[in-house]
Protein backbone atom coordinates (compact mmCIF):
# COMPACT_ATOMS: atom_id res chain seq x y z
CA UNK A 1 0.00 0.00 0.00
CA UNK A 2 2.66 2.51 0.95
CA UNK A 3 5.39 1.43 -1.47
CA UNK A 4 6.01 5.14 -1.96
CA UNK A 5 7.11 5.59 1.65
CA UNK A 6 9.24 2.43 1.75
CA UNK A 7 11.11 3.75 -1.25
CA UNK A 8 11.29 7.24 0.20
CA UNK A 9 12.87 5.95 3.40
CA UNK A 10 15.43 3.89 1.49
CA UNK A 11 16.11 6.80 -0.91
CA UNK A 12 16.86 9.08 2.02
CA UNK A 13 18.91 6.39 3.73
CA UNK A 14 20.99 6.02 0.57
CA UNK A 15 21.71 9.69 0.11
CA UNK A 16 21.88 11.23 3.58
CA UNK A 17 24.53 10.26 6.16
CA UNK A 18 22.40 11.88 8.91
CA UNK A 19 19.50 9.54 8.10
CA UNK A 20 21.90 6.60 8.16
CA UNK A 21 23.07 7.66 11.64
CA UNK A 22 19.48 7.82 12.86
CA UNK A 23 18.81 4.43 11.29
CA UNK A 24 21.64 3.03 13.40
CA UNK A 25 20.96 4.89 16.63
CA UNK A 26 17.28 5.79 16.72
CA UNK A 27 15.61 3.41 14.27
CA UNK A 28 12.12 3.25 15.79
CA UNK A 29 11.69 7.01 15.80
CA UNK A 30 12.96 7.27 12.24
CA UNK A 31 10.63 4.55 10.94
CA UNK A 32 7.71 6.17 12.78
CA UNK A 33 8.04 9.13 10.42
CA UNK A 34 7.05 7.02 7.40
CA UNK A 35 3.63 5.56 6.69
CA UNK A 36 4.65 1.91 6.59
CA UNK A 37 2.49 -1.17 6.86
CA UNK A 38 3.54 -3.73 9.48
CA UNK A 39 4.86 -5.98 6.74
CA UNK A 40 6.90 -3.18 5.20
CA UNK A 41 8.32 -2.13 8.55
CA UNK A 42 9.28 -5.69 9.38
CA UNK A 43 10.91 -6.19 5.97
CA UNK A 44 13.05 -3.11 6.52
CA UNK A 45 13.93 -4.02 10.11
CA UNK A 46 14.86 -7.56 9.14
CA UNK A 47 16.72 -6.48 6.01
CA UNK A 48 14.51 -8.78 3.94
CA UNK A 49 15.73 -7.77 0.49
CA UNK A 50 13.69 -10.48 -1.22
CA UNK A 51 10.42 -9.30 0.27
CA UNK A 52 11.21 -5.63 -0.39
CA UNK A 53 11.82 -6.53 -4.05
CA UNK A 54 8.52 -8.41 -4.24
CA UNK A 55 6.77 -5.42 -2.68
CA UNK A 56 8.02 -3.40 -5.65
CA UNK A 57 10.99 -1.45 -4.35
CA UNK A 58 13.02 -0.27 -7.35
CA UNK A 59 16.34 -2.10 -7.63
CA UNK A 60 18.14 1.19 -8.14
CA UNK A 61 17.14 2.03 -4.58
CA UNK A 62 17.19 -1.48 -3.14
CA UNK A 63 20.70 -2.46 -4.25
CA UNK A 64 22.18 0.26 -2.05
CA UNK A 65 20.24 -0.91 1.01
CA UNK A 66 21.57 -4.39 0.30
CA UNK A 67 25.12 -3.01 0.14
CA UNK A 68 24.52 -1.08 3.38
CA UNK A 69 23.58 -4.39 5.00
CA UNK A 70 26.93 -5.76 3.89
CA UNK A 71 25.64 -8.07 1.17
CA UNK A 72 27.77 -8.81 -1.87
CA UNK A 73 26.39 -8.34 -5.39
CA UNK A 74 25.76 -12.07 -5.77
CA UNK A 75 23.99 -12.18 -2.40
CA UNK A 76 21.79 -9.27 -3.49
CA UNK A 77 20.74 -11.01 -6.73
CA UNK A 78 20.17 -14.29 -4.86
CA UNK A 79 18.04 -12.57 -2.20
CA UNK A 80 15.68 -11.17 -4.86
CA UNK A 81 15.34 -14.55 -6.55
CA UNK A 82 14.69 -16.17 -3.18
CA UNK A 83 12.07 -13.51 -2.42
CA UNK A 84 10.15 -14.27 -5.63
CA UNK A 85 10.31 -18.01 -4.88
CA UNK A 86 8.98 -17.45 -1.37
CA UNK A 87 6.47 -14.62 -1.85
CA UNK A 88 5.48 -14.84 -5.52
CA UNK A 89 5.89 -12.28 -8.31
CA UNK A 90 6.50 -8.57 -7.78
CA UNK A 91 3.28 -6.99 -6.57
CA UNK A 92 3.58 -3.30 -7.47
CA UNK A 93 5.80 -0.60 -8.89
CA UNK A 94 7.86 -0.26 -12.04
CA UNK A 95 8.40 -3.96 -12.63
CA UNK A 96 4.64 -4.53 -12.99
CA UNK A 97 4.33 -1.74 -15.54
CA UNK A 98 3.02 -3.90 -18.36
CA UNK A 99 0.55 -5.70 -16.11
CA UNK A 100 -0.74 -2.47 -14.56
CA UNK A 101 -1.11 -0.76 -17.90
CA UNK A 102 -2.59 -3.84 -19.52
CA UNK A 103 -0.42 -3.46 -22.64
CA UNK B 1 31.34 29.47 -29.57
CA UNK B 2 29.31 26.29 -30.03
CA UNK B 3 29.02 22.61 -29.42
CA UNK B 4 32.49 21.17 -30.13
CA UNK B 5 32.03 17.52 -29.15
CA UNK B 6 29.22 15.05 -28.63
CA UNK B 7 29.17 11.41 -27.74
CA UNK B 8 27.51 8.69 -25.70
CA UNK B 9 28.73 5.99 -23.37
CA UNK B 10 27.49 3.48 -20.83
CA UNK B 11 27.52 4.24 -17.12
CA UNK B 12 26.59 1.01 -15.32
CA UNK B 13 28.11 0.78 -11.82
CA UNK B 14 29.55 -2.67 -12.57
CA UNK B 15 31.89 -1.07 -15.13
CA UNK B 16 34.04 0.09 -12.23
CA UNK B 17 32.54 -1.72 -9.23
CA UNK B 18 32.73 -5.25 -10.66
CA UNK B 19 35.68 -4.65 -13.01
CA UNK B 20 37.58 -7.68 -11.79
CA UNK B 21 34.81 -10.08 -12.73
CA UNK B 22 34.60 -9.28 -16.46
CA UNK B 23 36.46 -11.04 -19.25
CA UNK B 24 39.72 -9.04 -19.16
CA UNK B 25 40.15 -8.97 -22.95
CA UNK B 26 36.70 -7.48 -23.62
CA UNK B 27 36.84 -5.20 -20.60
CA UNK B 28 40.24 -3.78 -21.52
CA UNK B 29 39.14 -3.09 -25.09
CA UNK B 30 36.08 -1.28 -23.71
CA UNK B 31 38.27 0.77 -21.37
CA UNK B 32 40.64 1.53 -24.28
CA UNK B 33 37.74 2.86 -26.36
CA UNK B 34 36.53 4.99 -23.46
CA UNK B 35 40.04 6.39 -23.35
CA UNK B 36 39.89 7.09 -27.06
CA UNK B 37 36.66 8.98 -26.39
CA UNK B 38 38.54 10.94 -23.68
CA UNK B 39 41.25 11.84 -26.19
CA UNK B 40 38.68 13.00 -28.74
CA UNK B 41 36.97 15.05 -26.05
CA UNK B 42 40.23 16.68 -25.01
CA UNK B 43 41.21 17.34 -28.63
CA UNK B 44 38.04 19.40 -28.98
CA UNK B 45 39.41 21.70 -26.22
CA UNK B 46 36.10 22.17 -24.41
CA UNK B 47 35.60 24.79 -21.69
CA UNK B 48 32.82 22.74 -20.11
CA UNK B 49 31.15 19.36 -20.47
CA UNK B 50 27.39 18.85 -20.29
CA UNK B 51 26.53 15.32 -19.16
CA UNK B 52 22.98 14.25 -20.00
CA UNK B 53 22.36 11.47 -17.54
CA UNK B 54 19.58 9.28 -16.23
CA UNK B 55 20.18 9.34 -12.51
CA UNK B 56 18.83 6.67 -10.23
CA UNK B 57 17.07 8.28 -7.26
CA UNK B 58 20.18 10.03 -5.95
CA UNK B 59 18.78 13.59 -6.07
CA UNK B 60 15.34 13.26 -7.57
CA UNK B 61 12.48 11.25 -6.15
CA UNK B 62 8.77 10.87 -6.78
CA UNK B 63 7.98 13.63 -4.27
CA UNK B 64 8.95 16.18 -6.91
CA UNK B 65 10.26 14.61 -10.09
CA UNK B 66 11.35 16.92 -12.92
CA UNK B 67 11.22 15.55 -16.45
CA UNK B 68 14.34 17.60 -17.21
CA UNK B 69 16.71 19.29 -14.79
CA UNK B 70 20.04 21.10 -15.23
CA UNK B 71 22.55 21.69 -12.48
CA UNK B 72 23.39 25.31 -11.66
CA UNK B 73 26.09 25.00 -9.00
CA UNK B 74 29.68 26.15 -8.65
CA UNK B 75 30.64 22.63 -7.71
CA UNK B 76 29.25 19.15 -7.24
CA UNK B 77 30.38 16.01 -5.49
CA UNK B 78 30.23 12.31 -6.13
CA UNK B 79 29.82 9.46 -6.04
CA UNK B 80 26.85 9.38 -3.71
CA UNK B 81 27.24 5.60 -3.48
CA UNK B 82 29.64 3.76 -1.21
CA UNK B 83 33.14 4.38 -2.58
CA UNK B 84 34.18 0.75 -2.36
CA UNK B 85 30.94 -0.49 -3.90
CA UNK B 86 31.51 1.69 -6.97
CA UNK B 87 35.33 1.63 -6.76
CA UNK B 88 35.45 5.38 -7.37
CA UNK B 89 36.82 7.76 -4.75
CA UNK B 90 34.51 10.53 -3.55
CA UNK B 91 35.61 13.86 -4.93
CA UNK B 92 34.54 17.40 -5.68
CA UNK B 93 33.71 18.11 -9.30
CA UNK B 94 33.85 21.67 -10.63
CA UNK B 95 30.76 23.21 -12.19
CA UNK B 96 30.20 26.48 -14.03
CA UNK B 97 27.31 28.28 -12.43
CA UNK B 98 27.39 31.24 -14.77
CA UNK B 99 27.32 29.09 -17.91
CA UNK B 100 24.57 26.93 -16.39
CA UNK B 101 22.50 30.02 -15.74
CA UNK B 102 22.90 31.32 -19.27
CA UNK B 103 22.00 27.94 -20.75
CA UNK B 104 18.95 27.60 -18.53
CA UNK B 105 17.78 31.13 -19.34
CA UNK B 106 18.17 30.43 -23.05
CA UNK B 107 16.33 27.11 -22.85
CA UNK B 108 13.41 28.27 -20.72
CA UNK B 109 12.05 30.11 -23.75
CA UNK B 110 11.19 26.76 -25.27
CA UNK B 111 11.41 24.08 -22.55
CA UNK B 112 10.12 23.91 -18.98
CA UNK B 113 13.48 23.02 -17.50
CA UNK B 114 14.01 22.61 -13.76
CA UNK B 115 17.31 23.62 -12.20
CA UNK B 116 19.20 22.45 -9.11
CA UNK B 117 21.89 24.22 -7.09
CA UNK B 118 22.64 21.01 -5.17
CA UNK B 119 23.49 17.77 -6.89
CA UNK B 120 25.33 14.69 -5.70
CA UNK B 121 26.46 12.69 -8.72
CA UNK B 122 25.66 8.99 -8.75
CA UNK B 123 27.27 6.32 -10.93
CA UNK B 124 25.32 7.67 -13.92
CA UNK B 125 27.70 10.62 -14.09
CA UNK B 126 30.67 9.42 -12.03
CA UNK B 127 31.43 6.32 -14.12
CA UNK B 128 31.67 8.36 -17.36
CA UNK B 129 33.74 11.07 -15.62
CA UNK B 130 36.07 8.43 -14.16
CA UNK B 131 37.09 7.59 -17.74
CA UNK B 132 36.52 10.87 -19.62
CA UNK B 133 37.77 13.51 -17.16
CA UNK B 134 39.79 11.40 -14.72
CA UNK B 135 41.46 14.45 -13.14
CA UNK B 136 38.05 16.10 -12.57
CA UNK B 137 39.47 19.32 -13.96
CA UNK B 138 36.83 20.15 -16.58
CA UNK B 139 33.74 22.05 -15.41
CA UNK B 140 30.72 19.74 -15.57
CA UNK B 141 27.12 20.77 -16.14
CA UNK B 142 24.82 17.89 -15.21
CA UNK B 143 21.47 17.35 -16.87
CA UNK B 144 18.99 14.74 -15.73
CA UNK B 145 16.25 13.23 -17.84
CA UNK B 146 13.85 11.23 -15.71
CA UNK B 147 14.17 7.70 -17.07
CA UNK B 148 13.40 5.89 -13.82
CA UNK B 149 10.06 6.92 -12.37
CA UNK B 150 7.17 6.90 -14.90
CA UNK B 151 5.40 8.86 -16.25
CA UNK B 152 8.41 9.67 -18.42
CA UNK B 153 8.98 12.35 -21.00
CA UNK B 154 8.01 11.16 -24.51
CA UNK B 155 10.90 10.32 -26.84
CA UNK B 156 9.93 13.10 -29.25
CA UNK B 157 10.33 15.55 -26.38
CA UNK B 158 13.75 14.12 -25.53
CA UNK B 159 14.84 14.76 -29.13
CA UNK B 160 13.41 18.26 -28.98
CA UNK B 161 15.18 18.84 -25.67
CA UNK B 162 18.44 18.05 -27.46
CA UNK B 163 17.66 20.54 -30.21
CA UNK B 164 16.93 23.28 -27.69
CA UNK B 165 20.06 22.42 -25.70
CA UNK B 166 22.11 22.72 -28.88
CA UNK B 167 20.65 26.10 -29.71
CA UNK B 168 21.47 27.33 -26.22
CA UNK B 169 25.03 26.00 -26.47
CA UNK B 170 25.60 27.65 -29.83
CA UNK B 171 24.59 31.01 -28.35
CA UNK B 172 27.37 30.93 -25.71
CA UNK B 173 30.99 32.06 -26.17
CA UNK B 174 32.36 28.87 -24.54
CA UNK B 175 33.41 25.70 -26.32
CA UNK B 176 30.95 23.12 -25.02
CA UNK B 177 31.11 19.33 -25.08
CA UNK B 178 28.15 17.01 -24.62
CA UNK B 179 28.02 13.41 -23.43
CA UNK B 180 24.88 11.34 -23.03
CA UNK B 181 24.98 8.29 -20.81
CA UNK B 182 22.46 5.51 -20.48
CA UNK B 183 21.33 1.95 -21.31
CA UNK B 184 20.81 0.56 -23.90
CA UNK B 185 18.80 -2.63 -23.17
CA UNK B 186 19.29 -3.80 -19.61
CA UNK B 187 17.49 -4.98 -16.53
CA UNK B 188 19.72 -3.39 -13.89
CA UNK B 189 19.59 -4.24 -10.20
CA UNK B 190 16.93 -6.94 -10.69
CA UNK B 191 17.10 -10.76 -10.79
CA UNK B 192 17.44 -10.38 -14.59
CA UNK B 193 20.62 -8.32 -14.23
CA UNK B 194 23.05 -9.45 -16.92
CA UNK B 195 20.36 -10.02 -19.54
CA UNK B 196 21.18 -7.98 -22.65
CA UNK B 197 19.20 -7.88 -25.90
CA UNK B 198 22.08 -7.45 -28.34
CA UNK B 199 19.86 -7.50 -31.42
CA UNK B 200 17.69 -4.72 -30.02
CA UNK B 201 20.77 -2.74 -29.00
CA UNK B 202 22.34 -2.98 -32.45
CA UNK B 203 19.12 -1.84 -34.15
CA UNK B 204 18.82 1.07 -31.73
CA UNK B 205 22.45 2.02 -32.35
CA UNK B 206 21.88 1.85 -36.11
CA UNK B 207 19.06 4.38 -35.76
CA UNK B 208 21.13 6.51 -33.36
CA UNK B 209 24.30 6.58 -35.47
CA UNK B 210 22.25 7.47 -38.57
CA UNK B 211 20.48 10.13 -36.49
CA UNK B 212 17.20 8.85 -37.85
CA UNK B 213 14.82 10.91 -35.73
CA UNK B 214 11.59 9.25 -36.83
CA UNK B 215 12.97 5.76 -36.19
CA UNK B 216 14.50 6.81 -32.87
CA UNK B 217 11.28 8.20 -31.47
CA UNK B 218 9.07 5.38 -32.77
CA UNK B 219 9.58 3.07 -29.77
CA UNK B 220 6.72 2.89 -27.31
CA UNK B 221 7.58 2.51 -23.64
CA UNK B 222 5.67 -0.77 -23.57
CA UNK B 223 7.80 -2.15 -26.40
CA UNK B 224 10.98 -0.88 -24.78
CA UNK B 225 10.04 -2.37 -21.41
CA UNK B 226 9.30 -5.73 -23.02
CA UNK B 227 12.34 -5.90 -25.32
CA UNK B 228 14.95 -3.80 -23.52
CA UNK B 229 13.93 -3.79 -19.88
CA UNK B 230 13.24 -0.85 -17.61
CA UNK B 231 16.86 0.17 -18.22
CA UNK B 232 15.92 0.68 -21.86
CA UNK B 233 14.00 3.82 -20.85
CA UNK B 234 17.42 5.46 -20.62
CA UNK B 235 17.55 5.70 -24.44
CA UNK B 236 16.19 9.19 -23.76
CA UNK B 237 19.74 10.35 -23.02
CA UNK B 238 21.00 9.06 -26.38
CA UNK B 239 18.00 10.56 -28.16
CA UNK B 240 18.71 13.95 -26.55
CA UNK B 241 22.26 13.78 -27.92
CA UNK B 242 20.84 12.89 -31.35
CA UNK B 243 18.60 15.94 -31.12
CA UNK B 244 21.57 18.12 -30.19
CA UNK B 245 23.45 16.85 -33.25
CA UNK B 246 20.58 16.74 -35.70
CA UNK B 247 21.92 16.33 -39.23
CA UNK B 248 25.13 14.68 -38.04
CA UNK B 249 25.85 10.98 -38.00
CA UNK B 250 27.88 9.03 -35.48
CA UNK B 251 30.78 6.64 -35.21
CA UNK B 252 30.59 3.55 -33.05
CA UNK B 253 33.86 3.00 -31.21
CA UNK B 254 32.71 0.02 -29.16
CA UNK B 255 29.75 -2.18 -28.46
CA UNK B 256 29.80 -5.51 -26.66
CA UNK B 257 27.51 -7.12 -24.11
CA UNK B 258 29.37 -7.56 -20.83
CA UNK B 259 26.87 -9.39 -18.60
CA UNK B 260 28.65 -8.78 -15.27
CA UNK B 261 28.47 -5.06 -16.11
CA UNK B 262 24.73 -5.66 -16.73
CA UNK B 263 24.68 -3.74 -20.02
CA UNK B 264 25.77 -3.77 -23.65
CA UNK B 265 28.78 -1.52 -23.19
CA UNK B 266 28.76 1.30 -25.70
CA UNK B 267 31.09 4.09 -26.77
CA UNK B 268 30.21 6.36 -29.69
CA UNK B 269 30.90 9.88 -30.87
CA UNK B 270 28.87 12.12 -33.14
CA UNK B 271 30.45 14.04 -36.02
CA UNK B 272 29.71 17.50 -34.72
CA UNK B 273 30.46 20.31 -37.17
Amino acid sequence: MSLYYVQKLLYQLNRDPAVRRRFEQDRDALLDEYELTDEERRAIEEGDIGLLYVMGVNGQILMHYSALLGQSWDEYIAAMKEGVKKHGPVRAGLYTLLKDRNV
Amino acid sequence: MSLVFAGVCSHAPGITGRAGRADPAVRDEFYAKLDEMRQRLEAAKPDALIVVAAEHFANFFMNNMPAYCMGMAEQYEGPIEDEEWLAIRRTEVPGDKDLSRRLIEAMLGEIDLAYAEEWKFDHGIMVPLHFLTPRYDLPIIPVNVNCQGPPLTPLARAYQFGRVLRKACDAQPERIALVGTGGISHWPATPDSGTINEEWDREFLRRFLANDRDALISYTDADTFRDAGQGGFEIRTFIAVAGATEGATGELLFYAPIPIFAVGCTVATMNVQ
